[in-house]
């Protein structure tokens, strides 16, 4: 294999398995065998350093503030702010999440584990109000990004913002909520149509008094559990929770449906039924370990195979993140990083529903498109916005009641704000070879191969920082 | 000037030259009969979940004074449209339109098995699944997808905001979002911009990267069917001086003008009232009647309104009772306001909510919205709904 190949291989792997990565690091890592660099790949990403944004204490505090407030029928004027003013925090606080998250993708030198807590960010695609619930679950998908599925599924399926929201707080022995148990089987593990709605109802009756209590902590309510006989995928038991998880984990349908999500979402959005079937067999011999079903990946000659660089559409999240890691970026306001995401259709935290992100060609429309091919001369030229994202629900109120204030008072002007981010150019300059053409500068950062089109464009002589510039406001730089 | 003022200012500066691909005959040339044949539909959101009870008012009935003490709009305020519901005050604009016979209740449109999040239930209503369903297309997209004889092209359909809704993206084909066609025609020429789509040729494939040029080729010429098509067009009315009536106001110029678009969504936000509810829902309305009565009377002046329908939605109601801070928390079934010069039924369209047979608090829902989808797509978009909506549903006679 040439030198040469071997460093597209290498940029291709850390384009996918991670942000992308720098000149100097993929120089270093090309002259490695690639079975090396995966091994590498995977110890880079052996630690996990939670976020501890959200202040657990004061957390508990305001759900116990909000449990007593609830419970009251009558509310005082002072009991009403009190209430509002933690709705408003934890706003706040959610916000502030958000920005974490996506910051700690751009910083972080575990990649592959940000990467995966980025996967079963969608897999698991949750909304909670409660930012401290909402870390947790991010925790506990960073935590087990690359460990044992089952250990992931059953800690998931523990937190208290998956409890609040698929309802199991509401599912109890007699009045059983069938949420949970369905999307656990349609969504997490086997896929539709791996399962009858006889299976929902049996498994659903296991979950009975799986819930969280007061200070937000998973507790199993053996007074409001269904201990009767329960008969699922034809074996009969008094089957708990854990139980159900046993069983679903013993089908290779839910390795086959792991895989095929996780393929999705590393390869190719049309999978190829022959790579999948040899990842999921892989898989479930594993036990489900996934770091060994990646590595099986990024070590198959097929992940480097010519329809699987190059092709795949960034998310929004992939963009934003790469783009930023790129150039060094530091949002000086990074409240613009949830802007960016909501305009461009994935605001994390907040999927669209708990089948998550559809991703792929949905990413894309006339204004996402047009936006993205935007945003890298906003960001690296501190360029001005003039969109606005759609307003969440939860800060509509708010933002309406501004609105009829600010048209009032200036119905035609627009408020103008930057995205005010500072690029670290010569830092960036720095990881580049001395000497480097702007045309090899385009090689290094688009994955799609160049044509003559983008040749000639970059063949100017324009300087190496216009030519990034350039590059990345290209619609191929939205490919991966 | 060249390519590089997109990337230094993010310019956008306007390019000279006009580009009008072949196929877009100018107005004139086009048969009359050709015009007439489009209909055109505008959807309006309201999101947040509109109060329906604070809005279209059941003042003939004392279950709402007693479950709503502090909230209720009292019998002497509300504009009464028969003995047992009548409008929000804030709605008075409408009262032309109404008596005019432009407009039409739906009272407690919602689904089975009802969901009470912002989120999950705007999914719902816009990608019209049932409520234990998830589809990642919207109605009107995989009505564009259809390919149906009026839905070719990739301005079928409009949506004026700065980003798409998921209810306008179908498998193949996707509405296009602009909030001012200008901005956008100024874009789609800027030299940069230009220069990618030159020799695009080899693009032209079914893999993503021919899907992104796919993308900008329809958005350029899109951008500049739209601008050259609407730009011409002086409205003669005038509008109230708010964000929701801009957009309408836009809506109407593209209509007015002639643009072969069959589909408008517009979105008005705020109406999530947990809280003080009265001024903040009663601006919300006012801003919502204003602008709609100047858009109506608008499309009138111009003898667009027989060709155009307007449906109004929220993705649920409130509850009935209203909560302990003078507001009301998330509901079901909730009031669609139809519009239209030919309206078949007129005003109040069925029975008013019963709130005396409630589910745990909550209206039961009498009509499916996909009933009134249904009835849209079949009669006014002349597809068959049962290919948009995966299944048939019954329609109903309000066009």
């Amino acid at each position: 294999m040439s030198a040469k190949d071997n460093f597209l291989k290498v940029k291709h792997l850390y384009n996918r398995a991670g942000f992308g990565v720098s000149y100097t690091d993929l120089q270093k890592l090309s002259k490695k065998r690639l079975d090396k660099v995966v091994d590498n790949l995977l110890k880079d990403s052996q630690k996990d350093d939670p976020i501890n944004l959200v202040n657990d204490f004061e957390s508990k505090r305001q759900l116990l503030v909000q449990a007593g407030l609830y419970a009251k029928k009558d509310l005082t004027d002072d009991e009403k702010k009190m209430r509002q003013q933690i709705i408003r925090e934890q706003n706040e606080v959610s916000r502030d999440l958000n920005i974490a998250f996506i910051t700690k993708m751009i910083n972080t030198d575990a990649p592959l584990r940000e990467k995966m807590t980025l996967f079963w960010h969608g897999h698991f695609a949750c909304r909670s109000n409660n930012p401290f619930f909402a870390q947790q679950l991010n925790n506990i998908q960073r935590k087990n990004a690359l460990g044992s599925f089952k250990t992931l599924l059953v800690e998931v399926s523990k937190s208290p913002a998956m409890l609040q929201y698929l309802n199991n707080q509401q599912n109890r022995k007699g009045k059983p909520n069938e949420n949970f148990a369905r999307e656990l089987m349609e969504l997490f593990t086997l896929g539709r149509g791996n399962y009858s709605e006889q299976d929902i109802k049996e498994s659903a009756r296991a979950f009975t008094g799986w819930m969280y209590d007061k200070d937000g902590s998973f507790i199993f309510r053996e007074n409001l559990h269904d201990t009767g006989t329960k008969t699922f995928f034809g074996k009969i038991g008094n089957f708990e929770g854990e139980n159900i998880i046993d069983i679903i984990l013993e089908k290779p349908e839910t390795a086959q449906f792991i895989a095929w999500k996780v393929y999705k979402f590393f390869v190719n959005d049309s999978p190829n039924e022959a790579h999948v079937k040899e990842l999921a067999t892989h898989f479930y011999n594993s036990k489900y370990d996934i770091a060994s079903m990646m590595k099986k990946m990024f070590t198959s000659d097929w992940f480097y195979s010519p329809e699987n660089v190059g092709t795949k559409i960034k998310s929004p999240a992939e963009f934003l993140v790469g783009l930023s890691r790129e150039f060094y970026v530091t949002y000086n306001k990074p409240q613009v990083l949830i802007q960016l995401q909501s305009s461009l259709g994935q605001y994390l935290f907040n999927p669209p529903n708990v089948a998550g992100w559809p991703g792929g060609q949905s990413w894309i429309d006339s204004s996402s498109l047009m936006l993205r091919m935007r945003i890298p001369s906003l960001v690296l030229n501190d360029g001005e916005i003039d969109f606005s994202g759609k307003a969440d629900p939860e800060d509509e109120a708010v933002i309406a009641l501004s609105r009829t204030a600010t048209t009032k008072a200036n119905a035609n002007m627009k408020p103008k704000s930057y995205v005010n981010a500072s690029v670290d150019w010569p830092k960036f300059l720095n990881t580049l070879p001395k000497g480097l053409t702007p045309l090899a500068l385009t090689e290094f950062l688009l994955q799609p191969k160049l044509n003559d089109k983008i040749t000639t464009m970059v063949s100017d002589n324009k300087g190496l920082r216009s030519t990034a510039v350039e590059i990345t406001s290209m619609p191929e730089y939205q490919l991966c | 000037m060249n390519r590089r003022t997109f990337l230094r200012n993010t310019g956008f500066v306007a390019a000279g030259s006009l580009f009008v691909p072949a196929f877009m005959k100018p107005l004139e040339a086009m048969a009359l009969d050709e015009l007439s044949l489009y209909k055109n539909l505008v959807v309006i959101q309201l999101s947040g979940g509109n109060d329906g009870l604070n809005t279209v008012v059941p003042f003939g009935n004392d279950i709402y004074y007693q479950k709503r003490k502090s909230i209720a709009i009292k019998p002497d305020e509300v504009i009464k449209l028969n003995d047992m519901q009548g409008l929000n005050p804030n709605m008075a604009a409408l009262q032309e339109i109404y008596d005019q016979g432009w407009m039409t209740i739906i009272n407690e449109v919602g689904y089975p098995n009802p969901d009470r999040s912002h989120f999950r239930s705007m999914d719902i209503w816009q990608t019209g699944s049932d409520s234990n369903q998830f589809l990642s297309t919207g109605w009107i997209g995989r009505y564009l997808d259809s390919n149906c004889q009026t839905c070719k092209f990739p301005y079928t359909a409009i949506e004026v905001d700065d980003s798409l809704s998921l209810a306008m993206k179908g498998e193949t084909k996707k509405g296009i979002a602009l909030k001012d066609p200008a901005a956008l025609f100024r874009n789609t020429n800027d030299p940069f911009f230009k220069a990618m789509l030159q020799n695009d040729k080899e693009h032209l494939d079914e893999d993503n990267l021919g899907y992104l040029y796919k993308t900008m080729i329809e958005t350029s010429s899109s951008a500049s069917y739209i601008q050259n098509t609407s730009k011409i067009y002086q409205s003669k009315s005038t509008y109230p001086n708010s964000g929701f009536a801009n957009q309408l106001k836009t809506v109407s110029k593209f209509i007015s003008s002639g643009l072969k678009t069959r589909v408008y969504y517009v979105s008005l936000s705020g109406f999530d009232t947990h809280v003080n509810q009265v001024g903040q829902q009663g601006n919300l309305l006012k801003q919502y009647s204003e602008g709609m009565a100047a858009f109506l009377k608008d499309l009138k002046t111009n003898n667009k309104l027989d060709d155009t329908l307007v449906i109004t939605f929220s993705e649920f109601g409130r509850r009935v009772e209203q909560n302990a801070s003078n507001g009301t928390d998330h509901g079901t079934a909730n009031n669609m306001f139809i519009f239209g010069g030919k309206l078949k039924k007129q005003g109040i369209f069925n029975a008013a909510p019963n709130l005396s047979d409630l589910d745990t608090g909550d209206l039961k829902y009498q009509l499916d919205f996909r009933q009134v989808y249904g009835t849209i797509l079949d009669k006014w978009l002349d597809v068959n709904n049962a290919d948009i909506l995966n299944k048939k549903f019954n329609t109903l006679d309000f066009i």
